[in-house]
């Protein structure tokens, strides 16, 4: 098999790491190759993130790079559009529709760019999911990320229950039950 | 049956210690190695420490080896240049326990003052070098790396990046080693560095050069891969796989030890391909010394001694291919900022206001070097801004820094600042420092140091008081002011610094990502009170939003209630709400 690029790109703290080991743990299951890449440390501190998967048969480099990815999971709208060229051509976008201001138009140096999701829709296979607003339905906001992680598992290789169960391993014990939820309102969107 | 695991690549770096049969670790936190004592402090079979520093982490981790237990010390990469005082002389004295150094670079400074290559000083100290290049030879190698050291009678450098410390990959779990208690026999000649003794040790040290640049030739490490001939390329670590993804069938020399060079095995891979390369991050290390043997090799020439490589990057400065991408979009850029909530972001504002100069240092709060806050005006390495601050003094006399402080952060000055602040009182400063007291090391993601009553085992121990410190070493003015209370920080400020006296402010309030809990108060933009003066976004939080009519608004899944912005607001257009 020719080796799959997922890039998953949001906010410091949005909860990146989480989401790539879901993906990592899957991967593995299924007996493929995997190298993931993460960024640690200052850049986390409300900074754009992005966090590499790879899988396949076998994976040399652990990054991905301009142009390559399959599938670009990004938790907040201008990180979708701040990473949209690393995808193939018939890559896919899955977009949680939320905005964080960053640090210059937050200090009125730069303003934040308007229409991203329409924007990306004419030239991208776009799927956005407004997951902040679900995830406080549902009662935690920190699920969030699973919510979109049930969206872009819609466009991926792995069957539901493989992903339940790859959730299950990865997420603290007391939360399992609650981010399975989330996972099945991503899903099902 | 042996096991699969995915490991973040540090994590195999502190199994592979785990299974070699380490008995002591030691280390100060410090992107990409923190998380290689955050893993190792999982077995209960391994002593682990946070250290103050890198120098006492290097020196813990020589005491246990010289009493013949396996021993680690792990660091980033400028963290060597503070324990480098130690590894030069445990180079001379060797190892009787294995003894692995674990130096973590930064190419491309995701989170770092400086680029510089760990090899280069393992090389001025002639301790050998390991480099993995995957999370599966991050184990393999630190394992032999302690193999090695014994034999040898070496300290050894296991070095890595960022991008193989924080990358994850598939690992082939092994059982612990179980070592043979050694018996301690004292031995002055290799264990007391004075002059008399180390000439001799030297001798040992230029002889182990030599028989490991032979022995490496036949180390399994070492591997050779010949396949089309008219390319060769000459690497290891990270930018092997880069090799591997952009030239598949390309001949390679993939060197696990990359200090010494296997001189002949290198000379033979030269003299069978036609064109030789070089491919190494950082600097060309392995280049010059292959240069210098006269083999004809093409690196720096065509490559560069920054950042991070890729395989894209070979294919278009080897191949020739044009690389065709889409041109990213242009948008604002989103750099790193201080938390909503951080006490930093409390602490520079009231500085901001006051139009205080501030000598910074190493940590979350280098931040305030940058917009909305920006009053941090040099950051040097760890411990610098109080001696900095001094140094200014003595240059231009007191009055030059009556609108200056140095500010530092309470593991920052366990590690390194105490020393300045023992020299501010020697030699008689009348500089103002601010201690950013936020229980913890903030930045590498919360590790406990000497003042937080905790150990990295999780056991309580006690907490070394800062006050208590401060008036050991001769400070009478020492005060604590809490970093939210911007009224009573700034009455501090001005005070202290009009004074002809050396003060020290400890300004506490723990990281706002310390406390997990739910959070219970949160503040809301009351728009009928508001006036839009805009006042409240000074500081610069994250949570604040200007909406496009004008209006502002306070994000409610940001918001964690540090009440900073109702503090600023004179017209009560920010309110109080209990959750």
């Amino acid at each position: 098999m020719e080796t799959k690029n997922i890039m998953i790109v949001g906010v410091g703290g949005q909860g990146t790491l989480l989401t790539s080991r879901i993906l990592g743990g899957i991967t593995q299951d299924n007996g493929y190759d995997v190298k993931l890449s993460e960024v640690h440390g200052m850049a986390q501190r409300g900074g754009s993130v992005v966090t590499y998967v790879r899988y396949g048969d076998a994976v040399a480099e652990p990054i991905v790079e301009e142009g390559q990815a399959d599938v670009l999971i990004a938790f907040e709208r201008l990180e979708a559009m701040r990473y949209a060229h690393f995808l193939k051509k018939d890559g896919v976008i899955v977009v949680n529709d939320e905005r964080i201001d960053p640090m210059p138009v937050v200090i009125g140096a730069a303003d934040y760019p308007e229409n991203i999701i329409e924007e990306l829709s004419a030239k991208y296979t776009v799927f956005s999911v407004k997951a902040m607003e679900e995830a406080k339905k549902l009662g935690n906001t920190r699920t969030f990320n699973i919510i979109v992680l049930g969206v872009a598992a819609q466009h991926m290789d792995f069957s539901k229950e493989q992903w339940l169960e790859a959730i299950e391993k990865k997420v603290p014990p007391k939360t399992i039950e609650i981010n399975k939820k989330a996972f099945e309102i991503g899903y099902t969107c | 049956m042996s096991k699969k695991v995915i490991m973040l690549g540090n994590e195999a770096i502190a199994r592979g210690a785990y299974e070699a049969g380490v008995s002591v670790s030691a280390a100060y936190p410090g992107t990409p190695s923190t998380e290689i004592s955050e893993n190792i402090v999982k077995y209960d079979e391994v002593y682990a420490e946070w250290s103050p520093n890198e120098k006492v982490a290097m020196e813990v981790a020589i005491g246990a080896s010289m009493i013949g237990k396996r021993a680690l010390a792990s660091m980033k990469h400028v963290g060597v240049n503070v324990a480098a005082d130690p590894l030069y002389s445990v180079s001379y004295i060797g190892a009787d326990g294995g003894l692995v150094l674990v130096a973590a670079d930064d190419p491309g400074l995701y989170s770092s003052q400086n680029e510089q290559d760990s090899r280069a000083v393992a090389r001025a100290a002639k301790v050998p070098v390991l480099e993995p290049s995957d999370s599966q030879e991050a184990k393999d190698f630190t394992k032999f790396a302690f193999e090695l050291s014994e034999k040898y009678d070496t300290p050894v450098m296991v070095r890595t990046t960022t991008r193989l410390s924080h990358s994850q990959g598939q690992v082939e779990l092994c059982d612990r080693i179980e070592l043979e208690e050694k018996p301690y026999e004292k031995n002055v000649a290799k264990r007391v560095m004075m002059p008399g003794n180390a000439k001799k040790r030297h001798l040992h040290v230029e002889d182990r050069e030599k028989r490991l640049m032979e022995d490496s030739c036949d180390f399994e490490i070492n591997k050779v891969e010949y396949k089309d001939t008219s390319m060769g390329f000459i690497t290891s670590g990270i930018p092997y796989q880069y090799v591997k993804e952009a030239i598949p069938n390309a001949s390679i020399l993939k060197l696990g030890l990359v200090n010494p060079l296997p001189k002949k095995l290198i000379e033979e891979f030269a003299s069978k391909v036609d064109t030789v390369y070089v491919i190494e991050e950082l600097d060309p290390i392995i280049e010059e010394q292959v240069k210098s043997w006269g083999i004809k090799a093409i690196g720096k020439e065509i490559l560069t001694v920054q950042g991070e490589y890729s395989a894209n990057l070979l294919r278009q400065a080897i191949l020739k291919q044009e690389v065709s991408i889409d041109a990213a979009a242009e948008v604002p850029v989103r750099p790193p900022i201080l938390c909503p909530g951080c006490p930093h972001r409390s602490t520079f504002s009231v500085l901001n206001k006051l139009k205080i100069h501030v000598a910074g240092d190493i940590g979350c709060y280098t931040l305030g070097a940058v917009a909305p806050l920006n009053v941090v005006e040099t950051t040097v390495c760890m411990g610098s801004g109080i001696s900095t601050l001094h140094g200014m003094e003595k240059a231009r006399g007191s009055e030059f820094i009556k609108d200056w402080v140095a500010v530092i952060g309470d593991s920052t000055f366990l590690h390194t600042g105490i020393n300045s602040l023992m020299n501010m009182v020697y030699n008689q400063s009348t500089g103002t420092v601010l201690i950013l007291d936020n229980s913890t090391t903030g930045m590498t993601g919360h590790q406990d140091h000497a003042a937080t009553g905790k150990t990295l085992k999780g056991d309580r121990t006690y907490a070394i008081d800062l006050v208590k410190l401060c008036q050991g070493i001769g400070i009478d003015n020492v005060q604590i002011v809490n970093a939210f209370d911007i009224a009573a920080l700034e009455k501090a400020v001005k005070e202290e610094t009009k004074k002809d006296e050396l003060a020290v402010i400890i300004v506490k309030a723990p990281c706002a990502l310390l406390d997990k809990s739910p959070v219970t108060v949160q503040y809301r933009i009351n728009q009928e009170k508001c006036k839009k003066c805009m006042q409240c976004m000074k500081p610069g939080c994250p949570a604040i939003t200007k909406n496009p009519d004008g209006s502002l608004s306070i994000n409610d899944t940001m918001c964690n209630g540090c009440g900073l912005c109702d503090q600023i607001c004179k017209f009560g257009g920010i309110e109080k709400v209990e959750l």
